[in-house]
């Protein structure tokens, strides 16, 4: 165990606790920075594709997860969100705005549009809200369709290529060039995340989810606070939405569907609520379960010749691991790494109730 | 008359729509825990019953099928409360949502697995059977459906207010330890509701399949009753069966007199309104909490 | 010169009185106590003060302002900190960020600055790094400081909240009973940190307490209340003695036997 002897008041306000912490965390940079380098050796980017989309969600999970993990508001809407930042980023193309400018702007105005949206809901607590969202993101395909004259509706809008001073970017003529802007987005984002939670602002969110009556007495108003969360996560999942336009290359009415707006959810449950990591490792189980099944499937066709083609099978399996890790580790799966670390850190002194939550009864809120 | 004709078939959609939202409720009133499964469950209590009755599966008499699907379901419901969610006592909120919307994948999957994700209708004795009242025509399964939405709403209110179980099950949500102090079986009362709870969505699901076709998404209907819960304030049973038939009624009526369009986006809108200008609902209960 | 008043203030739950036309005015510097049988009305006070809810008659008034106007986001930014009866702490944060909370009514910086952690974020950030390190200090939370508060043991869980109370350096304190469910030593603490936050810091303390010895040892002034309504006002041992106080406590039987 490492013990951080403290000699200014930065230790506990800079991003790594440590040295060393630092020096893995930029090793992680290093290998992300190389890696598409593997992949033009081995002149095959299907992976680096799926590694790019891999981010772009997890950057719509970081979104979620500030607005679900860090000030405890459910969201079933974010891929309105995404749409909307998607939408506005195609329009502002067309109209002829710089990528650069036209990307940053659909992110401020998908944040503001959703903070309109929100503030009559913002009142709703825990399933009313939920539910809210929900019928928000059901309404979605429904507006596209209505709002024809700009999103295309139902025959769809081509997105085109990112264009940074002359610089083409293009999914599939160029999948090195696309995964480096979304590298450095998603970094820019998780830095901005993470100054957000070492200041005075993101103290305030984790306070209003822990106890909104004692953020109260704290001086802390809470329709700025929540909207102020929204407003960030709304403008994230827009960004991400952009890119993810980029990376699909035509969007319609279906692609931003409730589904996308429960798995990203779900997505943050399994990665560990309330950790900026449990927004990257639920994208990345997201990621990996179709390519396991379609491998699965491959090797079971090719090697025992059976063949099992159930559709749906990725959402069913998706569901099971997220049931499995709400009953078994409710703090996902950063939550078990910090376990896993823990226990060799103390090693051999790891107790099993460390991390043990008490249990409450439930009062309820209502009178009658 | 067209006029009547669609408000007759409105009213009989939103008997389903209210019996599972019937369902919603009993298990919020029961468990302060929200079910997003429930319109899942009702597409699996009427595949089952499909499963028993159809000619393509085992093909068993219409009549034993009926009582045999209810059964299973709140079978289901028991054991999944009693397997799954009483693991989660005190947990969140939310936690219990996304579960419950995770278990809505999965029987939608397993459904499909089972079933096929073909439509299929129920075959009943009185499929296709119609009664005219001068002019109107009414299938025998529509009308079968609102007698049926009637007697289990009264059944049910007279449950929760009379019995000693059902007040048994209005303490026990109000607080669960104090429930536990003066001798109540929190936990069993739960399972029980959680079984009440799959065996009215059996009920909807056998009627939503006999007046057509179902195939594994149609739990996805449950949204909509979900508006229609939360438009009667989740903790009323009249309130839920109100609320079904407010959007079985607007779906038709808006999808003949309204743009196109409309008849899709007003059941949430009517949701939104309600939730907007009435955070608890039409009949809200909910109050601050207490320092 | 008096601090904070509360005028002739009446608080209705239905048709329950809460609150019955009770006035109180805490001097500056003072410590002082309001006791009184369970359901007295001593919390609703302090919920009344926090403008949790609002009066149906009276006025409330601190440091001269009406803060009848204000939301109960706006007055402890005025200098009012409280603690709670059954401790509202931010379960899921360390020590040092419940803390941190308690400066948010210092809080210079805005979303923009944050965000980008301008150079002007990091000084205002080591401000307030600074002032809760010295409260840290103070009250003895040096092993505890990185420990989620889900886990630490109920004494210490107190003594937190009332360092997120301090940390807002706050001009009236309000404690919601501090030395309920702690230990004989804990509370012996308890009186001495008192002690020392109005001597040494200055900040005026209005507390509601049932340990009458923790009471007569730090209350200056101390206000009886049964029922929402006020029964005498004095120094702890005039209302210890006093008639009404001794008929609330033990009815009128103990009167006569004693």
């Amino acid at each position: 165990m490492r013990f951080v002897f403290k000699t200014s008041y930065d230790a506990d306000i800079n991003w790594f606790k440590h040295k060393t912490q630092a020096f893995w965390y930029f090793v992680l940079f290093a290998l992300m920075l190389a890696l598409p380098l593997y992949f033009y050796f081995l002149s095959d980017a299907y992976l680096l594709g799926e590694i790019t989309s891999v981010m772009i969600f997890a950057i719509a999970a970081m979104g979620l997860m500030l607005l679900t993990g860090h000030t405890g508001l459910p969201s079933l809407g974010h891929a309105t969100f995404m749409a909307m930042g998607c939408y506005l980023n195609v329009i502002y193309l067309n109209l002829g705005v710089p990528w650069l400018l036209s990307f940053v702007l659909a992110g401020a105005t998908a944040g503001a549009v959703g903070t309109l949206i929100a503030l009559p809901v913002l009142r709703l607590h825990g399933v009313y809200l939920a539910l809210a969202t929900l019928a928000m993101s059901i309404l979605t395909g429904d507006f596209i369709v209505i709002l024809e004259p700009w999103t295309g509706g139902i025959s769809g809008l081509a997105v085109p290529d990112i264009s940074i001073f002359g610089w083409e970017v293009n999914k599939y003529a160029n999948p090195y060039r696309f995964y480096y802007v979304v590298l450095i987005i998603a970094i820019v984002i998780i830095m901005a995340y993470r100054n957000v939670l070492r200041t005075p602002l993101g103290r305030s969110f984790t306070a209003v989810r822990d106890s909104e009556i004692s953020a109260q007495a704290m001086g802390i108003n809470l329709t700025v606070t929540k909207s102020s969360s929204f407003f960030l996560s709304a403008t994230t999942a827009g960004l991400a939405g952009a890119l993810f336009g980029h990376s699909a290359g035509y969007v319609t009415n279906e692609t931003f569907d409730v589904v996308m707006s429960i798995t990203l959810l779900m997505m943050i449950v399994i990665g560990g609520l309330g950790f900026i990591h449990g927004a990257f490792f639920g994208a990345v189980v997201f990621g990996i379960i179709p390519v396991a099944i379609a491998n699965g499937r491959s090797l079971l066709s090719t090697s025992f010749d059976i063949n099992i083609n159930i559709p749906g099978l990725e959402n069913g399996m998706f569901a099971v691991i997220l049931i499995a890790f709400i009953l078994f580790e409710p703090m996902g799966l950063y939550g078990r790494w910090l376990k896993i670390r823990t226990y060799f850190e103390l090693f051999p002194f790891y107790r099993k109730d460390m991390f043990r939550r008490q249990k409450a009864y439930l009062k309820t809120e209502r009178v009658q | 008359m067209d006029f009547i004709q669609l408000l007759a078939s409105g009213l009989a959609n939103g008997c389903v729509y209210g019996l599972i939202a019937l369902g919603f409720v009993l298990i919020y009133k029961a468990t302060e825990a929200v079910n997003f499964a429930q319109g899942d469950f009702m597409m699996l209590g009427a595949f089952i019953c499909v499963g028993f009755a159809n000619e393509d599966f085992l093909g068993w008499s219409f009549w034993t099928a009926v009582p045999l699907s209810i059964f299973f379901m709140s079978v289901f419901g028991y054991l999944f409360n009693w397997g799954v969610l009483r693991h989660m006592f005190g947990r969140s909120q939310t936690a219990i949502v996304i579960l419950t919307i995770a278990l809505g994948f999965i029987l939608r999957f397993a459904a499909g697995t089972i079933w096929s994700h073909e439509p299929v209708s129920l075959e009943t004795p009185y499929a296709g059977k119609d009664v005219s009242f001068g002019g109107v025509v009414l299938g025998i399964d529509e009308i079968l459906g609102v007698i049926v939405t009637i007697i289990l709403t009264i059944s049910l209110f007279i449950f929760f207010s009379k019995t000693k179980l059902g007040l048994a099950m209005q303490a026990a949500s109000q607080n669960q330890l104090a429930a536990y102090y003066m001798g109540i079986p929190v936990k069993r009362i739960q399972s029980m509701v959680w079984g009440l709870s799959g065996a009215v969505a059996a009920v909807a699901g056998i009627l939503f399949a006999s007046k057509g076709a179902i195939d594994p998404s149609a739990g996805l209907l449950g949204i909509k009753a979900f508006a229609a819960a939360a438009i009667g304030g989740f903790g009323s049973l009249p309130g839920a069966l109100l609320g079904g038939l407010i959007i079985g009624i607007v779906e038709p009526l808006s999808s003949r007199y309204a743009p196109p369009g409309v008849s899709q986006i007003a059941p949430y809108a009517i949701l939104l309104v309600v939730l907007i200008f009435r955070p608890g609902g039409i009949f809200s209960q909910t109050q601050k909490k207490k320092v | 010169m008096s601090l904070l008043s509360l005028d002739q203030v009446t608080l209705r739950f239905g048709g329950v009185v809460a609150v019955n036309n009770v006035s109180l005015s805490v001097n500056e510097g003072e410590v002082f106590g309001l006791v009184g049988p369970n359901g007295a009305g001593k919390s609703t006070v302090f919920n009344l003060i926090s403008r949790f809810y609002d009066p149906a008659e009276g006025s409330i008034s601190f440091d001269g302002k009406n803060i009848l106007k204000l939301g109960s986001d706006k007055v402890p930014s005025l200098g009012v900190a409280r603690t709670f009866q059954n401790i509202e702490l931010f379960e899921h944060a360390t020590v040092l960020q419940n803390l941190l909370v308690g400066r948010h009514r210092h809080r210079k910086t805005n979303m923009l600055s944050e965000i980008f952690f301008t150079p002007a974020a990091r000084k205002e950030e080591r401000r307030h790094r600074e002032a809760v390190e010295e409260v840290i200090d103070f009250l003895d939370l040096q092993p505890y400081r990185d420990k989620m508060i889900a886990g630490l043991p109920y004494g210490v869980r107190k003594v937190v909240e009332l360092g997120r109370a301090l940390a807002s350096e706050p001009k009236l304190l309000l404690l919601d009973e501090p030395a309920s469910g702690l230990s004989v030593e804990e509370t012996q603490d308890m009186a001495y940190w008192i002690e020392d936050i109005q001597k040494q810091m200055g900040i005026t303390v209005l507390m509601v307490e049932h340990d009458m010895g923790l009471v007569s040892s730090v209350c200056n002034r101390v206000l009886a209340l049964n029922d929402g309504k006020e029964l005498t006002t004095g120094t702890p041992a005039e209302v210890q003695s006093h008639p009404a106080v001794v008929e609330a406590y033990l009815g009128t039987d103990g009167i006569s036997k004693t």
